[in-house]
């Protein structure tokens, strides 16, 4: 099937975005500025919308570059840059406890998760039998479109609602009344 | 599989990829980005020599005639000036980042149709470098991406000032990107396709079918003054406001890594432009006369004479509008723009179905509208109680008591 399927210009590309997630991937965990693992997190994240369009998921791809690439990594600089955290943290001190051995705990599970799809299905080109052929071009982005508003309208409401409600919860917890005087012995302290 | 991703619109790619449509592909990619080069060389020249008229000044007139080479003179000083990198500066951050502003901009133009189609050698071929199946996204994800050569210049120089400009950057353009969003997605409910293509044939047949008639003069509007703000052109330009931040995110920047950021900007001007003329003005659509073998050269000139004239008309507001504050650049941004294009697209697509739905759908808008004005009005005038410093909106963010306890720790 592979064989079937896959042409070199296909290989090249997946290659290609391949090699972009891996080292992207592991410069978000090895360097110390967290600026540069931003910046790695791009990197991953345009590797894997170079492997969306491969598979022919078009608009997944140009989703993923505007809503990740575009606002949610901007947005983590924004808060890095704000907070002035851009220096090097002390990472022997854990607030959570338990977050190491729970870490390799969820990378296990994923592994497995990983390797028990990837054994029923294609290598090199992603797993077409676990996730189904796609149309190609504009039939593509008609079929996303048709499929989040009937099939699976209630879970794209829900999702919207959930997002709603979690930007309103944030502006709350923020903006409750505090005293002036809590505030100027902050300023002291 | 990689020649169904490439034969989505272009009919150059109908039967295939051989060598003579390989060679066609390369030729339209160089043509476009020396036409693009040759065009900000000239936006540069245009740009100076309008805004010196209009301050009666008269501007660049020694290279060249009326001062034409005056760009090329700067481009070659500018590559001969001492390329300096500050002691406090991230290196590898500080070098790439002129390359992520120009890139994008780079980009985005390959997906303006320039004119119609072109039979070269029994090859026919649209006039648009490519036509992907997620079209005009392409430049929702460019302009997502032209943030971060802003952010991160600013931030790599190791400096305050250009620290504070990629800060508002950031804020400024995701802001902005909200409302982009909306009315472009007016557009594509009207012309039903994704497709740059597509946008521009389906207002192919007169004034009357352009959507900037079709769609009712807003979208076009709100188009300009959000991507005016995602251009930090003025009046949107709080990023380099040369009053408060010295230059801006560019500040630390000289030589040729400054050019590439200048270069950048003024591509990004020019391609918008295209982009505006595209998606309301039916891009190269106009009067053709019949005239054999030229006539694909006359949607070529409509679309540079509509593409022109926005260009100018950037160039006009830099030279009327003054300069937004911070807060109201923010406030016209989430409290006007985004509801407004949301309602709009509300309207469009109501209309689309039936009058009906779009009447209820219009008049739902107005009542959220009023809610909403009534929300602003309380948020405005709301009273913070003696104790309280809960800000309030429009004002400094804590009573003046207390700023001036925080600024002057020593004296109390």
């Amino acid at each position: 099937m592979i064989a079937m399927t896959t042409t070199w210009p296909d290989l090249i590309v997946f290659i290609a975005a391949a090699a972009m997630a891996v080292i992207g991937a592991l410069g978000i965990i090895t360097y110390r500025n967290p600026v540069h693992s931003a910046l790695s997190l791009i990197l991953t994240l345009l590797g894997v919308a170079i492997a969306f369009l491969e598979q022919e998921a078009h608009f997944l791809a140009a989703v993923q570059i505007i809503v990740y690439c575009g606002a949610i990594v901007v947005l983590f600089l924004f808060v890095i840059m704000f907070l002035g955290v851009d220096n090097k943290e002390d990472i022997s001190v854990e607030p959570l406890v338990a977050q190491r051995p729970m870490a390799y705990a969820s990378v296990v599970v994923t592994m497995v998760g990983i390797l028990a799809m990837l054994s029923r299905g294609g290598w090199s080109t992603g797993a077409q039998v676990a996730t189904g052929a796609s149309p190609g071009g504009a039939e593509n982005v008609q079929a996303v479109g048709s499929a989040v508003f009937t099939t699976y309208l209630f879970a794209f409401e829900a999702t919207a609602a959930l997002l709603i409600i979690a930007v309103v919860g944030a502006v709350l917890l923020a903006r409750r009344d505090r005293t002036g005087e809590s505030i100027s012995e902050g300023a002291d302290a | 599989m990689s020649h169904l991703l490439l034969a989505s619109g272009d009919p150059l790619y109908v039967f295939g990829v051989n060598l003579a449509v390989f060679i066609i592909a390369a030729v339209k990619v160089l043509v476009a980005f020396g036409a693009l080069m040759g065009c900000v060389t000239l936006m540069i020249w245009f740009e100076r020599k309008v805004i010196s008229g209009m301050q009666s000044r008269i501007g660049p007139n020694r290279w060249g005639p009326f001062g034409l080479l005056q760009t090329l003179a700067d481009g070659i000083k500018l590559f001969f000036k001492e390329d300096l990198i500050p002691a406090q500066a991230d290196r590898f951050t500080f070098k790439l980042a002129p390359y992520l502003a120009l890139v994008p901009a780079l980009i985005t133009f390959s997906i303006v149709p320039v004119g119609g189609t072109v039979t070269v050698a029994h090859h026919t071929f649209l006039l648009q470098v490519a036509d992907p199946p997620i079209g005009i996204l392409l430049l929702l994800a460019m302009s997502g991406l032209s943030v971060y050569g802003v952010i991160l210049a600013g931030w790599s120089s190791g400096s305050k000032y250009p620290l504070m400009s990629s800060v508002r950057a950031s804020a400024q353009m995701i802001s902005y990107e909200a409302a982009l969003g909306m009315t472009v997605v007016t557009v594509v409910l009207a012309t039903g396709s994704l497709s740059t293509h597509d946008i521009v044939t389906s207002q192919a047949h007169g004034v009357w079918h352009w959507n900037l008639i079709r769609l009712g003069i807003v979208p076009f509007v709100l188009f300009l003054i959000s991507i005016t703000a995602e251009l930090n052109r003025p009046p949107f330009d709080v990023v380099e406001a040369e009053s408060e931040l010295v230059g801006g995110f560019h500040t630390e920047y000289s030589s040729i890594r400054f050019a590439l950021f200048f270069l950048a900007e003024f591509m990004n001007t020019i391609t918008m432009s295209a982009v505006m003329v595209t998606l309301f003005f039916g891009g190269p659509a106009g009067y053709v006369p019949n005239i054999p073998h030229i006539q694909w050269v006359f949607p070529i000139l409509w679309f540079l004479g509509k593409t022109t004239l926005f260009c100018f008309a950037y160039v006009w507001f830099r030279a009327a509008l003054p300069r937004f504050r911070y807060d109201q650049l923010m406030d016209l941004g989430w409290k006007r723009l985004i509801p407004l294009s949301l309602a709009w697209m509300l309207l469009v697509a109501g209309f689309i179905i039936s009058p009906a739905w779009g009447f209820a759908l219009a008049a739902l808008s107005l009542v959220a509208s009023t809610f909403l004005t009534r929300a602003f009005d309380i948020g405005l005038n709301r009273e913070a109680g003696p104790d309280s410093v809960l800000p309030t909106v429009g004002e400094r963010p804590l009573p003046p008591y207390i700023l001036r306890k925080l600024t002057d720790g020593d004296d109390h």
